[in-house]
Order: structure tokens, then sequence, then C-alpha cells
């Protein structure tokens, strides 16, 4: 007779989850990819959504999320939100905006945006890593399990300093970053889940802060993007800054007090604005309404009005739709499905210009907040090999060129290029000897080099010093699958693999993502500790000087000898751990001292009530 | 580690040729990229991760110039030793007017120089050069698919040389048509 064993034993080792975050310019979600399709994951509080907004305090932990956005309204300085808007990008690229957002940035923000936040210096990615981080710790509670890996959504229209900005932020946060994804790529994934039918798709994903057009052609399960545009600044910030300003300008006229410098009356404001632009979307009308410092501000906005103040900032979006169709060669006609994405594509005047440039109606059937997550989800499926049967195909927004004569920018790989795509380009010297030659990389659609982006300089460093003209480098230009340029070299002389020196126009270097990923993870804990050590010492000295103090008054004297020599003790050891760095040892001696001088301290309070009705009686 | 293919045409495991059935290759490259791209391999090996990258960006690079008769045929040119135009080290604009046109050329030219200057009747002459150049490019593009066919049955250099100069005077012609459809717009 046979014996049927049955295996209790552990499940094979599954290889670790990969999660999709849509990292948004307003709100963040994390969601997962289960039996049953993708998944938003709840936070603490039970939604899914994590307002784009961290907090840093004067002491304590950053707070992220829900908590934060409520912060700022009392403690606007120190409170950052649209983080995105500001990745990737250099101090000449932001003034403008930056004027109407309450933080300041610091100095040396050329190439990298330094923001002054509670009283620290910090980027853009690592303003972001703490959205992620919160994301991640989300994600951690809700599965029960560590997360180390995911896909980040990005804007179509990033560039690469944007992109590799974001990647920074994964690294930062402590995650492994295996695909940037573009938004509007991801929507269609979640939307081609459930229809699995073949055609040409246009997305409109017009979120907080960015726009993106999108138009794909699926084909049993392959979503190849044919052709890409947008704005990656023109979202539905635009609209809150429209109508902050007016409203502004209206309390002035009734209240006769600019609010504009006074950043918790801005902020106030701001959400006030953003309530009616909501309630806009299902009503007729809505108020604006602000109750300030025992003042009231009330003003109906009709949607008529709303409407019209909007038209340009709608209209704007429209300009790359008709760039895309004509990139892809299509024609409204040809476009079979029209999905919306965004917080923004809730407007019903967005929905109606939507209409009416696609001839269609768009699809509206999945959570426009949630869409760019569950797609988010789905690509880490493909990449853990949950999914097989779908495919992204993505595009490179912008054209790549390099620097030639005369500071024109010829093309290696155009725009709406399938990637990962490459060129490669041959270089020589121009001297004897010459050992480096350098790589001026840019992006962008114009002729000439001011017109056009800086991506990064390439140093061909340590060239074999031959006669000019002989040296034959073959450098290679590579944009990945995420959209990002990798380069690398070769002496077609010696054969061997050319040193390449990439110096990044805008963004981080490698060593200083590094850097930050070890500060993250040691210095938040370092700083914090730190911080406590310092406060209490401040208060050891104040305790110390005031027992000292004591110990020269007759309430010394009258103490007993056996008090006396505990109080000592006590000052002995409180000394002790002063110069330690453990607070809590230092808080435990300092209580100690405290109850030993209980009755010095007695003493005092008595000799003092003594010498005050002393006084009442001399004069 | 697999050895990646030495060009373009390897890619798609086809020998170097001119006229190609592009919807059957667009089946192909569908098929590659199933197989191949990067998002399959995000669990594999470094080394296979690497060439998944490798491999993809050279089938996306391939169909893209494939898919252009001009790039296809420049590329084959290259492939065969030919020092191609390729609108850089030696701009089309710059070179040579082909002697057959010189006259047109001029004509146009002038009248270009008119319409700039707001003479309503030198854009009609522009205009109707514009038609008489797009029609120009449509018979050489005519010609080029008729060497296509002729070099891809025989394998003759000869028609090689015959594409190079076609493709010269194709690249003129777009220069010309792009200036007189910027004059008129």
């Amino acid at each position: 007779m046979s014996v049927f064993q049955i295996d209790f034993g552990d499940t094979p080792d599954t290889p670790p989850r990969v999660v999709g975050i849509d990292l948004g310019t307003t709100n963040s979600l994390v969601a997962f990819l289960d039996l049953t399709g993708p998944q938003v994951i709840p936070g603490s509080n039970g939604s899914p959504i994590v307002p784009s907004v961290v907090h840093f305090p004067p002491t304590g932990d950053p707070v992220v999320g829900a908590e934060a956005q409520e912060a700022l309204l009392i403690d606007p300085v120190n409170t950052v939100y649209s983080a995105k808007r500001l990745m990737g990008r250099g101090a000449a690229d932001v003034a403008g905006e930056l004027a109407l957002l309450p933080f300041k940035m610091a100095e040396g923000s050329e190439s990298v945006i330094r923001l002054s936040v509670g009283g620290r210096q910090l980027t853009p990615p690592e303003i972001s890593a703490y959205v992620l981080r919160q994301l991640k710790q989300n994600a951690e509670a809700f599965l029960n399990e560590t997360i180390t890996q995911a896909v980040i959504t990005v804007p179509a229209y990033f560039n690469d300093a944007q992109r590799q900005a974001t990647k920074d932020a994964g690294r930062i946060a402590g995650l492994e970053v295996l695909r940037l994804v573009s938004e509007p790529t991801a929507a269609a994934l979640a939307y081609g889940l459930d229809k699995r039918r073949n055609g040409t798709i246009a997305v409109y994903d017009f979120g907080g802060g960015t726009f993106d057009i999108s138009i794909l052609k699926l084909e049993e399960g392959l979503f190849e993007v044919l052709a890409t545009n947008g704005d990656t600044h023109l979202g539905g910030d635009d609209i809150d800054d429209l109508l902050l300003r007016i409203a502004l300008e209206d309390v002035a006229t009734e209240w006769g007090r600019d609010l504009s410098a006074d950043h918790e009356a801005v902020q106030r404001l701001r959400r006030a604005v953003i309530n009616a632009k909501h309630e806009l979307s299902t009503l007729p009308a809505a108020t604006i309404s602000l109750d300030y410092q025992g003042l009231e501000y009330r003003r109906s906005l009709p949607r008529e009005v709303f409407e019209k103040l909007i038209t340009p900032t709608i209209d704007r979006t429209l300009v790359p739709c008709r760039a895309c169709m004509a990139d892809a060669a299509v024609t409204p006609e040809q476009i079979d499905e029209v999905v919306l994405v965004g917080g923004s594509t809730r407007i019903p005047l967005v929905r109606q210009a939507v209409r009416a440039l696609f001839k269609s109606e768009p699809h509206t059937e999945l959570n426009p907040d949630e869409v760019v997550a569950l797609g988010a989800a789905i690509q880490a499926g493909i990449l853990s090999g949950e999914v097989e049967d779908q495919l992204l195909l993505d595009v490179t927004p912008l054209s790549l060129g390099l620097e030639t004569m005369g500071g024109v920018v010829t093309k290696l790989i155009l725009r709406n290029s399938t990637i990962p795509a490459s060129a490669t380009e041959q270089f020589t010297t121009a001297v004897d000897g010459q050992r480096n030659v350098l790589i001026h990389v840019l992006q962008g659609e114009r002729e000439m080099v001011r017109d056009c982006r800086s991506l990064a300089r390439f140093d061909l460093k340590d060239i074999d010093p031959v006669m000019a003209g002989m040296a034959r480098i073959e450098v290679r230009f590579l944009i990945d699958a995420n959209g990002i340029l990798n380069v690398s070299a070769k002496d077609l002389r010696t054969g061997k693999e050319q040193s390449v020196e990439i110096k990044p126009s805008y963004g981080l270097t490698d060593e200083q993502v590094e850097a930050m990923i070890l500060e993250s993870f040691d210095k938040a804990e370092a700083d914090f500790n730190e911080r406590q050590v310092r406060e209490a010492r401040v208060e050891a000295d104040r305790i110390l000087a005031a027992v000292d103090k004591a110990k020269q008054s007759d309430a010394w004297f009258d103490l007993p000898v056996e008090e006396q020599a505990s109080v000592d003790r006590a000052i002995n050891e409180l000394h002790l751990s002063y110069h330690g760095d453990d607070h809590v040892l230092i808080q435990s001696k300092m209580e100690a001292l405290d109850l030993a001088s209980r009755g010095l301290a007695e003493n005092m309070m008595n000799s003092a009530v003594r010498n005050v009705l002393k006084g009442t009686k001399i004069e | 580690m697999k050895s990646l293919p030495a060009d373009y045409f390897s890619v798609f495991g086809i020998s170097p040729q001119l006229a190609l059935d592009l919807p059957e290759l667009q089946r192909q490259f569908y098929v590659l990229s199933k197989q191949h791209h990067p998002d399959r391999f995000a669990r594999a090996s470094t080394e296979q991760q690497r060439y998944a990258l490798d491999f993809t960006s050279l089938l996306n690079d391939a169909w893209r110039v494939f898919r252009d008769p001009v790039a296809r045929a420049e590329y084959l040119l290259k492939l065969k030793g030919y020092d191609t135009p390729d609108g850089r080290s030696n701009d089309g604009r710059a070179s040579s007017v082909p002697t057959e046109l010189l006259e047109e050329v001029f004509e146009l030219n002038m009248a270009l120089e008119e319409a700039r200057d707001g003479d309503s009747n030198a854009k009609h002459q522009v205009a109707e050069a514009l038609k008489h150049f797009t029609a120009l490019r449509e018979s050489l593009d005519r010609e080029r698919d008729q060497i296509f066919a002729a070099y891809d049955s025989s394998k003759q250099e000869f028609h090689l040389d015959a594409l190079r100069s076609l493709l010269h005077r194709r690249r003129y012609i777009d220069n010309l048509v792009r200036d007189a459809q910027q004059a008129l717009s």
C-alpha cells in the first residue's frame, strides 16, 4: 500500500513583490496586483490617496499626506507641496512659480533646487522620497511584507533630468525603481485589461501639475505608443493659481487689505478656491468663502464665469493634442477610444473640449485619480512575470541631439522613437596629443542649442595621445526603457572601452544621491537624537545653574548634611551624563537631581517668603 | 553571452535587401519585441538584462529605419561601403545642385525671394513650383522602387550607384519642397 505524503513544507521562495506607484503633483497612490487584478492600497486613514505634501515641523519627524496638508494652513513656510513641479529643474526654470509658493529656495539652486524648510535644505527628490516612503510604509502595513521594488509613473513628457530625479527619489526612499512608466501609458494599460480589443486609443491626462496626451495602438496585448506630447507645466495647479490671484484681488478690494504676503491667509484662500473648483464640477455655482481674523469673505462663482476664466488654460491642452495626432499620423476619426486621466478631467468644460476635439465620448469608467496607479501595478506585474500577455512599447517624448559647430543641435534620436533606442556617433581630436573630447547632449525640438534643454556634458577622458584627427572614438547614446540616456564609448583604434565622465546639467550626481540615501536612513535618526541631546543639555544647564545658586544661599546651610551629600552626588552624576550622547540618561539624572534637591527648594521657598515679608516690613 | 546581430537585417533574420514587405516586417517586429523586451527580463541576470536592452534597441532602431524607404536605402548603401550624405557631415543643402535642376531651382529661388517680399504673383509661382517638384519627387520614388527591385534580384553594384545619385537628387528636392511650403504657409 502506498502512502501519500502531503507536503506542508514551506512554499518555494516567492520573488519580492513589485508595487506600482503614481507619484503625482497633488496626490500619490500605491497599488499592487492580486489574482483579481490591480488594487489600490489604503493608508492608515482608510484612503488610498496620499496628498503629495510634506510638513517639516521644527521638532520631530517630517509628516506626509493628509496631516501635512492640514499643516499647510498653520505652518506654510515649512510645508512643501507640488514638489513634482520642481523635479529635475534649476532655479531659473521655476522663478515664476515659486513666487506663489510659500517655501523659500536656498542659495546655489542653479542646477538642483534646494528648498529651505524646517531648518534644513532639501532637494525635490528628497522631498518626494518622503512621499514615496509613506507609500512604501502603507504598502508594507497592508501587505504585511517588506517592499523594496517599485514601478513609478512619470508624465510622458518628462525630460531626462525629470525622469532621473524621480528615479533618485525612489532610491533615496529605499526603493529599487524597476521601471519608470509614463502616466498615460499606464492608464491605457489599466483600461486595456478588461477590454482586450484592438484599436487606436488617445489618453488625455490632465493632472494637478502636468498635461500629457498619448496616442497608442493596441494590438493583441501590445500597447504601442505612436506619439506623445504635452506640457510639464500645465495642470489643475494653474487653474488654482488663476482663481487665487483673482480672489486675492477681490479680497483686497473688499477688506482694504492685501493678503498676498500673508502665507497663512493665502493657503486658506487657496483651499477655498480649490473647494469651489471641485464643487463646480457638479454644481452650477459655488461660493468661495474665507473666514480670517474675524473677517468674512463670500463670493459666488457661477460655472459660466468659471468656464470663461479657465478657457485659455484648457485651450492650451489642445495644442499638444493636435501636434500629437499629426505625429502619430492619425485623424480624430481614426481614434477608437479616448481615455480621461487626472483629477482635472472632472471639469465639465474639459470633457466638452475633449469630446469636441476627438469627436467621441471619452471613457470615464475608472476613477481618474486611481487609474494611473492601477496601470503602474499592471506594469509591475509585467516585470515580475505575473502578467505575460501584455507589453508596453513606449517612446521618447523629446528628440536627443548633440551640440555642433555654431551652436547648432544635430539630432541623433528623434522624438516618438520607440524606446529603448540608440544612435552611435564617431568623434575625433582636433589637436595633436589631445586627451579629452567634450560632448554636449541636449533634448528638444529646436535647432539652436540655446532653445533646447541641456541634458549633460560627457567628457571622453584619457584618449590615447595621437595626431589630430587620428583618434576614433565611437560613442553610443542609448535611451533605455525608462526614457533615460546612457552613454558608452569605445576607442575604435584599440577596441578598448573609453572612460566617460558625466556632468549632468540639472539634477544630482550619483555620489550626491548615494550620500542622500545614507543620510536619509542614518541621519534622520541621528539628527533627531542629536537635537534631543542638545535640548536635554540646555535643560541640564538651567537646573545646574539654579542648584549652584541655591548652594550659595542660607537655605543650603539649613539643609541636613546627608541631604547635602545626596544633592552633590546627583550633581556629579548629571555632570557625568552631560557629555554623553544619551538624552534619556541626561533626562533621568536631571530627574534624580530634582528629587534630591526637593528639600533645598523648599528651604529656598521659605527663605524667599521670609525675605519678601521682611521687605514689606521695612517699607 | 549571445552575440548581438551584426546589422539591422540580421535582427530580422533577412539578407540585405531594399524592397521589404512592411506588414510582414511589422508582425515580426511585434513577435521579436514580445520575446526580447527588457520588461521580460526584469528578474533575469544582469547579463541577460543587458542583452535584452541591446537587442531591443537594435530592433527598434532597425524597424524605424526600415519603415522609411529613404532611410532604409541610405542604410544599405552605408552597409555596402558607400559614403552617403547623412545630412550632417555633408549637408544636403550645401551640396551641389543636380545639373538638370539648375534652371528650375534658380527660378524657384527668385520666386521665393519675391514672395517673401509680399509679391502675390510670386506666391502663385511658388505654388506652381511646389506642385512641379512634388510631382518630380513622386516620380523619383517610383524610379526608386524600380531600382529596389532590380538590385534585390541581381545584387549588382551599379544599381546602388544609381540609387545613390537618385537619393542625392531627392534630398535636394525635399529641401525645395520644404522651402516652398514654408513660404506659402
